[in-house]
């Protein structure tokens, strides 16, 4: 029998090793999986990639981990924020690289690595310092850049309704990189709401098949398991 | 000098968006295009955190922190509206689905070049999220923006000095003095504010503007 399910978020990330790609799900606070990013933390792992729209809110989730120092590296669309201090102060330490990624080139690349691709020419960017250096061709009268795949170790993803086969759907807005990133990371592994029987999910309205998901949590944890 | 109040331009955006359009409005001044959309046309919001189908903030006390726009501000939908992931999000942009985005801008080019994300100092940790592929993901796309900086200088430019956000891809400029068209052959004044006048734009502007 397949069942993805565990029981603590310690178990879910208990393979999250020091050194690691991990993306992160969320816009903003909308869709990050903070229980799982606090587990995360107390694993004790450290110099991190990681790959997500922005570098922390506040003090809790992304902006914990970076506070916590186990970052050494962020991928990401938009790290300024009112709230991004701790990303702020560690970058002008130089303490923590920035790789700054187009938001839609962030998702089309993460969507190139799910889906085996080697690369992809995308015009968002060309003529900009963030294509400088990087190979560039005309298509149909159209200038693209050069972009490779992302891949992750691991996806911390955070959905409304999961099975154990670990089909997912989503809140609303929450849903925003997650799909993506299930299907970029090796081990994807993704904090549920409410965890449903098997066959309780609608097949046409499955936002991501169970196929690109290892392991899942229910979050909070009924019962007060942590 | 007299000019256009922030409204007052979104208001006169409001009125070039047709009938069944499909609408990005940018972070910051285009969102105010929201509450000037004529009232008799059905036009869709598309929001790039993944929603379609955008309607107005929520009352206060009902927000729902998983319903936000890009700026990150709690929002409603509307009957109809959908949800879609990141990759699905940026391909209504980037395969030329939405028809119109509406940005804010540090200058814009006579030839439609634009910069918005980064204003090139040195201490400034960059931050770009979608603006480049907003900046040449619609069909068209325009610019809301005062035309002239505190200091009275035009952010309408011959050249951006300021780092790009996307090459000849802004249509057009609406500011508080008023409305240019741009492209290959430069600027053309589509509508001056009352009391202005070409001559008087090219004055401000220093640009060799071709009239209405």
């Amino acid at each position: 029998m397949i069942d993805k399910t565990v029981a603590t978020t310690a178990a879910a990330v208990a393979e999250i090793h020091d050194g690691a790609s991990v993306m992160i799900g969320g816009f903003g606070t909308a869709g990050m999986p903070a229980e799982l990013i606090d587990a995360l933390i107390a694993h004790g792992v450290g110099d991190l990639t990681i790959i997500t729209n922005n570098a922390g809110n506040g003090e809790s989730g992304v902006a914990a981990l970076i506070r916590e120092g186990r970052v050494r590296k962020v991928i990401c669309s938009f790290p300024r924020q009112v709230d991004s201090h701790h990303f702020d102060a560690r970058y002008r330490a130089g303490e923590i690289e920035l790789e700054l990624v187009p938001q839609g080139n962030l998702a089309a690349r993460m969507q190139a690595a799910g889906a085996g691709l080697g690369a992809i020419f995308t015009p968002t960017g060309y003529g900009t310092i963030l294509a400088k250096g990087k190979e560039v061709r005309e298509i149909g009268g159209r200038n693209y850049v050069l972009e490779y795949p992302l891949y992750a170790d691991f996806a911390l993803i955070k959905a409304l309704h999961g099975d154990r086969w670990g089909n997912l759907v989503y809140n609303k807005t929450a849903r925003n990189f997650s799909p993506v990133m299930a299907t970029a990371a090796r081990f994807t592994i993704a904090q549920v709401s409410v965890i449903v029987p098997l066959g309780a999910l609608d097949p046409e309205a499955v936002i991501t098949p169970g196929i690109f998901v290892k392991r899942l949590i229910q979050t909070p944890v009924q019962g007060g398991l942590a | 000098m007299k000019r256009l109040t922030q409204d007052e331009i979104a208001a006169r955006i409001g009125r070039d968006i047709p009938e069944g359009a499909y609408v990005n409005l940018g972070i910051g001044m285009p969102t105010k295009v929201a509450n000037f959309l004529p009232p008799d046309r059905e036009i869709i919001l598309h929001s790039e955190n993944g929603v379609l189908g955008m309607g107005p903030s929520p009352a206060a006390g009902d927000e729902d922190w998983e319903l936000i726009n890009a700026g990150k501000q709690a929002v409603t939908i509307l009957k109809g509206a959908s949800f879609c992931h990141q990759a699905d999000s940026f391909a209504m942009m980037r395969g030329g689905h939405l028809d119109v985005c509406v940005l804010g801008a540090f200058q814009v080019s006579v030839h439609g070049d634009l910069a918005n994300w980064h204003t090139g100092a040195p201490d400034a940790i960059p931050a770009v999220g979608g603006a480049m592929d907003l900046a040449i993901g619609a069909r068209q796309v325009f610019v809301m923006m005062e035309l002239l900086t505190k200091n009275g200088t035009s952010k309408l430019v011959e050249t951006c000095s300021y780092p790009l956000t996307g090459l000849a891809c802004v249509s057009r400029v609406y500011t508080d003095l008023g409305t240019f068209d741009l492209g290959p052959d430069g600027a053309r004044l589509r509508e001056a504010v009352a009391g202005e006048t070409l001559d008087s734009l090219r004055m401000l502007t220093g640009l060799p503007l071709s009239g209405a």
